[in-house]
């Protein structure tokens, strides 16, 4: 099949969700008033409180929620063929994305514009409040180990891409610098540190010299590392540290100095990467080599393991904290949620659409695929890699050097996972200090306590796994777990929008068909990887991933049980909708 | 056409710089909230020489004062001589 049919069928189904199923659920069941007075409005403060233009917020929402989770996920799913990723991305968001952004917006925009912690105790109560509490930080973590290992991967993959992506710190700390102190333009200098990024990611790729291979300063594949340890685990082992003690730094640091400006740039990347990517498939008009199913990946199921690893790109909990955290702030009119919620969630799916393009014609041919994705375990380790050399061949039909290509994609991934790591540390710190506030700890409340247990925590977790490169390559392992938890987040997310349709009165079907979707497949995978996989009796058995992994289906169980309570719980006093 | 692209790269910056702004005002208001502690000090016990002089102040204050009493979680205006809710 052509792979500029698909894009287009699914972009085409992804116009009709939204002129025609977002409109529904907008006028039906959310029934969004243009006479309210949102949050943006009533609480008016210049600060977090500003009414702000739909596409401008609809640009800040979308660039907030995508990052390399979408690219990554994708890139491991199309280890079952390419048809079951397809069809869950596209329909994942069209029914399940959609509804829990765009209802996790509205939900808080009638709610003050309080984020859905605090509503989880207003809908549900303290538990339900200290549940979400626990599953976001079992999320963050998992966010900050397998995104390091993201990036301690790519760094060891692809050398070039190294010090471009060093370059960028400096560069943005100058940029927060001169907009903070100078009060200079933003737009201008970011773009300048773009161009200078990319100019040294082509030398880099060009010239062996500015490469920076651990592998290769130790002797390559074969060499021998530190501490008696090979070279790939040892080039794993000293990039993890180099991040972490960066991530530190960089989290403990306020954010227009170093994360925000990181962002504009981040910003540019994204619509270069999405440009890039879809104006070469368009020029290089490719074929999908990779089979529509593929009936040699036996040794996992790709019921339900598949909507366990296409997280966010299909439906994410992640950007439920983003749509009640900031965005519901913002909103000028309500009937503007529609377009950033909705919309918000098309494009975080039209980027995990194109990242399975990318992989599914970078083969040349069926058993090339398959020789790649021989088994789940390499589609994990490999998908990322896949997805950098096919992206790379498609920006091959815009007349850039495939070794060039490869390097500014692989930058673009890394930049997004940096960032995500950046940010999930420091809402680890935010959730350590919560929970020490909580449990009357107060050394857990200090800023360097708790970045010192968030990063040392992740670390661990990160180094613990051994993959087939021996200590620290693992990492990826974790990914199903990420994948659980952030559906889980998206679970309770929906299950709360039901409550609040339920109180006012209204059909809460539309979400929570897609919540018992979503927690049915997350209870089926954890409990068969924990039991026929994970446990001690088995030959693949892994205390660590047990151990989350019975951690994680003990809170799924919980919501379900939360969740059924409080549907059928007749006592709750209904809600005016004129409130 | 030229000014499409002129709207266009508005547009851009406008989403580029919305998080960052609104990060300054928060740092502003940060300062002006340490600044106003300083300024009345005396209400929460703290021992404060100018307050005399500082609550002269007050009138040109009050709406900033009741969004920052607001802020600090006091819900009616702490200090009970002058009230501005």
């Amino acid at each position: 099949m052509n792979a500029i049919a698909l894009a287009a069928i699914g972009l085409f189904i992804f116009v009709l969700g939204y002129r025609f199923y977002s409109k529904f659920v907008a006028e039906k069941i959310y029934r969004l008033d243009p006479n309210y007075v949102t949050p943006a409005h009533r609480y008016k403060d210049g600060v977090d409180f500003v009414p702000t233009n739909k596409f401008v917020l609809w640009g800040h929402h979308f660039t907030s929620v995508a990052g390399a989770a979408p690219i990554l996920g994708p890139a491991i799913a199309v280890y079952w063929g390419w048809l079951p990723a397809v069809l869950w991305v596209v329909f994942g968001t069209v029914f399940a994305a959609g509804v829990h952004d765009f209802g996790t917006l509205v939900v808080s925009v009638r709610n003050k514009g309080q984020s859905m912690g605090t509503l989880a105790n207003k809908l549900v109560g303290q538990r339900a409040k200290i549940l979400f509490l626990f599953i976001i930080l079992i999320l963050v973590l998992m966010v900050n180990a397998v995104f390091a290992w993201v990036i301690a991967n790519l760094f060891i993959s692809f050398p070039s891409s190294v010090l471009p992506v060093f370059i960028q710190i400096p560069l943005a700390i100058w940029i927060g610098h001169a907009v903070y102190k100078r009060n200079a333009k933003m737009l201008v200098p970011s773009l300048v540190a773009l161009a200078v990024m990319y100019f040294v990611a082509v030398l880099a790729a060009e010239y062996q010299i500015l490469q920076i291979d651990l592998v290769r300063y130790m002797g390559g594949e074969e060499g021998a590392g530190i501490f008696g340890l090979g070279a790939i685990s040892s080039a794993f082992f000293i990039w993890i540290i180099i991040l972490m003690i960066y991530v530190y730094i960089a989290s403990t640091l306020p954010v227009w100095k170093l994360l925000q400006p990181r962002d504009f740039i981040n910003s540019h990347q994204l619509i270069v990467g999405l440009g890039i990517l879809y104006l070469g498939l368009l020029f290089t008009n490719p074929e999908i080599t990779a089979p529509i199913t593929n009936p040699d990946a036996n040794d996992v199921s790709w019921f339900p393991l598949l909507f366990i690893t296409i997280a966010c790109g299909a439906i994410s909990g992640f950007h439920g904290l983003v749509s009640s955290g900031t965005s519901s702030k913002q909103l000028n009119k309500e009937t503007d949620a529609r377009f950033v919620g909705y919309a918000g969630a098309v494009g975080e799916g039209v980027l995990a659409l194109i990242s399975i393009i990318a992989v599914i014609t970078f083969f040349p041919n069926a058993d090339a695929f398959k020789e790649a994705y021989s088994s789940f375990g390499a589609a994990s380790g490999g998908g990322l890699g896949n997805f950098v050399q096919g992206a790379g061949q498609l920006a091959g039909g815009l007349g850039i050097p495939p070794e060039v290509a490869a390097t500014i994609v692989s930058i673009i991934v890394v930049s997004f996972a940096a960032t995500t790591l950046d940010t999930s540390v420091r809402l680890m710190r935010y959730i350590i200090s919560e929970l020490g506030t909580e449990y009357k700890v107060p050394a857990l409340e200090k800023t360097h306590v708790a970045t010192t247990i968030a990063v040392v925590s992740s670390a661990a977790l990160v180094l613990i796994p051994e993959g087939p490169n021996g200590f620290g390559s693992g990492g990826y392992l974790l990914w199903p777990l990420f994948g659980t938890s952030n559906q889980l987040l998206a679970g309770i997310n929906l299950l709360l929008i039901s409550i609040w349709l339920k109180r006012l009165g209204r059909s809460y079907l539309i979400t929570l068909i897609p919540m018992i979707f979503l927690m049915f497949m997350t209870l089926y995978a954890m409990i068969s990887q924990v039991f026929t996989q994970w446990a001690w009796w088995n030959e693949q058995s892994s205390t660590l991933l047990f151990v989350f992994g019975a951690l994680i289906l003990g809170f799924a169980l919980w919501i379900c049980l939360t969740a059924v309570s409080a549907l059928m719980s007749k006592n709750q006093t209904p809600i005016d909708p004129k409130e | 056409m030229l000014d499409k692209m002129k709207k266009l790269v508005a547009y851009y910056e406008e989403v580029l710089s919305m998080p960052h702004r609104q990060e300054i005002a928060r740092e502003l208001r940060n300062e002006d909230d340490l600044f106003l502690l300083m300024l009345y000090s005396e209400m929460i016990g703290i021992p404060n020489p100018v307050y005399y002089y500082t609550l002269e102040l007050y009138p040109h204050m009050i709406e900033k004062f009741h969004d920052w009493h607001l802020r600090m979680g006091m819900e009616k205006s702490p200090l009970s001589g002058i009230r501005c809710c």
